[in-house]
């Protein structure tokens, strides 16, 4: 795909092409509150401030809590707003998380995916977020700094998307993509500021019975969140399961635009398949350790092996039906877990893919692995065995282990 | 469902609203509901002044309370409240 217009290329690791993703999607509102390993991006950004390159109020704010509810004030009067957390630090926005989103507040949120204590861990995995599915807030999930950069930017467009209005997480993999230098393509500052554009809004009936745009104005009052009781609550949440609905087209409508004037596209936005349409073993992860998955794919595919790789980009919403699409023609998959879901039936993300699959006419062998927590290194040997795996119950016709732990000493 | 109340796909998103959440009516799912005996009541406004849902109400023009059963909740308090022993929590 050819870009259509110039780009620069910039030694940036996956924290530094966030900062600068966020600056040039004009961003009025910044707050936040350090925490490994997100520091980074808004150190960077707050040095941006500093040297007078943006025009953005940053608020040193004293908990991660503190700093979600600012962005969450600033969006609702209609700024852009812009934040990142990690671990712990979204941990302690649990409760503002509900509420942004609740708000309809369309604020970007980038996590430096980090484990959770106990014992204290500060390197990556996906325990943080994949506790926050379910808080309303729109998931997506990097494999590298360039997708970092793009989807932090195409973020705002996507909140923003008056049929969405709903908050967006840009997950990136702690240290494996915080703190690593890569190439990242940028654009230059008007093309990303022209491709976000303006902030839109719907019209919403007031207290005064009144039309007037959804946004907190003291010329046009109007009251957001303030109590819904047994018979309104529900219908506020099938709004939001509605919103989350109209994203999954929104989501792949950005994507396109997006490629249009970059050259890069991520699959369809929802899921990125790497040979897996005639894959008889597939593997189903999200995150940086598809680039890994990716290049044992092309040693197998030399040697004449039918496999296979399905990145989720998109989680939440989850593409049930691209998911059951890519995957019809698999034998074996094995769904891989960076979190655990502790007394449950495996990991997360293979809950959700398994029961995905099970109204697909033909139901494929599906494993689990759990891999890759508190930051363990997963090499492509380890991929390569699960791959050897899929192919052995291809053999025998059976499943043995249905959830298994990749890299841990036994 | 009351008259009043609207459906998913009619109501404004995060709790924006007409008259703001007076809106979101309590009716439809109390079990019990206050009945007042206008013999027994002095009119002395404690259970106005206690209803936590701020169903009952003082009308001047009448001289008298009266009880919007579209906000009561059914909680019982008037009626523990009132030193007359008016008001009876009656059975939906
Ligand atoms: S029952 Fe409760 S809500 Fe209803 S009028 Fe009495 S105090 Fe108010
Ligand atoms: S508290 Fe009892 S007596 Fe007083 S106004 Fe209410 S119903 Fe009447």
């Amino acid at each position: 795909m050819k870009s259509v217009v110039k780009q620069e290329v910039l030694a940036l690791n996956g924290d530094e092409a966030v900062a600068f993703a966020a600056k040039q999607s004009d961003v009025d509102v910044v707050a936040a509150y350090p925490i490994t390993p997100q520091t980074i991006i808004v150190e960077r950004f707050s040095e941006y401030v500093a040297n007078g390159e943006v025009e953005t109020e940053f608020v040193c704010t004293e908990s991660e809590h503190s700093a979600l509810t600012a962005c969450l004030a600033a969006s609702v009067t209609g700024a852009r707003a812009f934040t990142a957390s990690a671990s712990a630090g979204l941990a302690l926005m649990h409760e503002m998380l509900f509420v942004t989103s609740g708000c309809r507040a369309p604020v970007v949120m980038a996590i430096a995916n980090r484990a959770l204590s106990a014992p204290l861990n500060i390197h990556g995995d996906h325990s943080d977020t994949m506790t926050e599915r379910d808080s309303g807030w729109i998931q997506i999930y990097v494999e590298n700094a360039q997708e970092a950069y793009d989807s932090v930017i195409q973020a705002f467009k996507i909140a923003e998307n008056t049929d969405v209005l709903l908050p967006v997480i840009v997950g990136l993999d702690g240290f494996t993509l915080s703190h690593t230098l890569e190439n990242v393509h940028v654009l230059s500052d008007d093309a990303v500021k022209r491709f976000v554009g303006t902030r839109k809004f719907i019209n919403v009936t007031n207290h005064e019975g009144r039309t007037v745009p959804f946004k907190l104005d003291p010329d046009n009052p109007t009251s957001m969140g303030p109590i819904a009781l047994p018979n309104y609550y529900f219908e506020f949440k099938r709004q939001q399961e509605e919103a989350m609905k109209n994203a999954l087209k929104v989501i792949q409508d950005v994507n396109k635009e997006y490629a249009e004037i970059s050259g890069r596209s991520y699959g369809d936005g929802l899921v990125d398949a790497y040979y897996v349409e005639d894959a008889e073993v597939a593997i189903v992860c999200l995150g940086s350790t598809a680039g890994t998955v990716k290049a044992v794919v092309d040693e197998l595919r030399a040697e004449g092996v039918k496999a296979g790789l399905l990145r989720i980009r998109t989680f939440r919403p989850l593409p049930v039906e691209r998911i059951v699409d890519t995957l019809k023609n698999a034998k074996a998959v094995a769904v891989m877990d960076r979190s655990m879901s502790f007394g449950g039936n495996g990991g997360p993300v293979f809950h959700e893919v398994r029961h995905a699959l099970y109204d697909a006419d033909k139901h494929p062998y599906i494993v689990n692995y759990i891999y890759g927590l508190g930051g363990r290194d997963t090499s492509p040997m380890q991929i390569r065995k699960i791959y050897e795996d899929l192919q052995k119950i291809l053999r025998i016709k059976r499943v043995e282990t249905r959830v298994q732990y990749l890299g841990l000493r036994e | 469902m009351t008259a009043k109340e609207k459906s998913w796909k009619e109501i404004s998103p995060a709790g924006v609203c007409w008259k703001s959440s007076t809106q979101f009516l309590t009716g439809d799912w109390k079990t019990y509901k206050p009945v007042r005996d206008l013999e027994k009541c002095t009119r002395c406004l404690l259970c106005v002044l206690f209803c936590p849902d701020g169903a009952i109400h003082w009308k001047p023009e009448k001289g008298d309370i009266e009880f919007d059963y579209n906000f009561c909740k059914g909680c019982g308090i008037c009626a523990n409240e009132c030193p007359a022993k008016a008001i009876e929590m009656k059975l939906e």
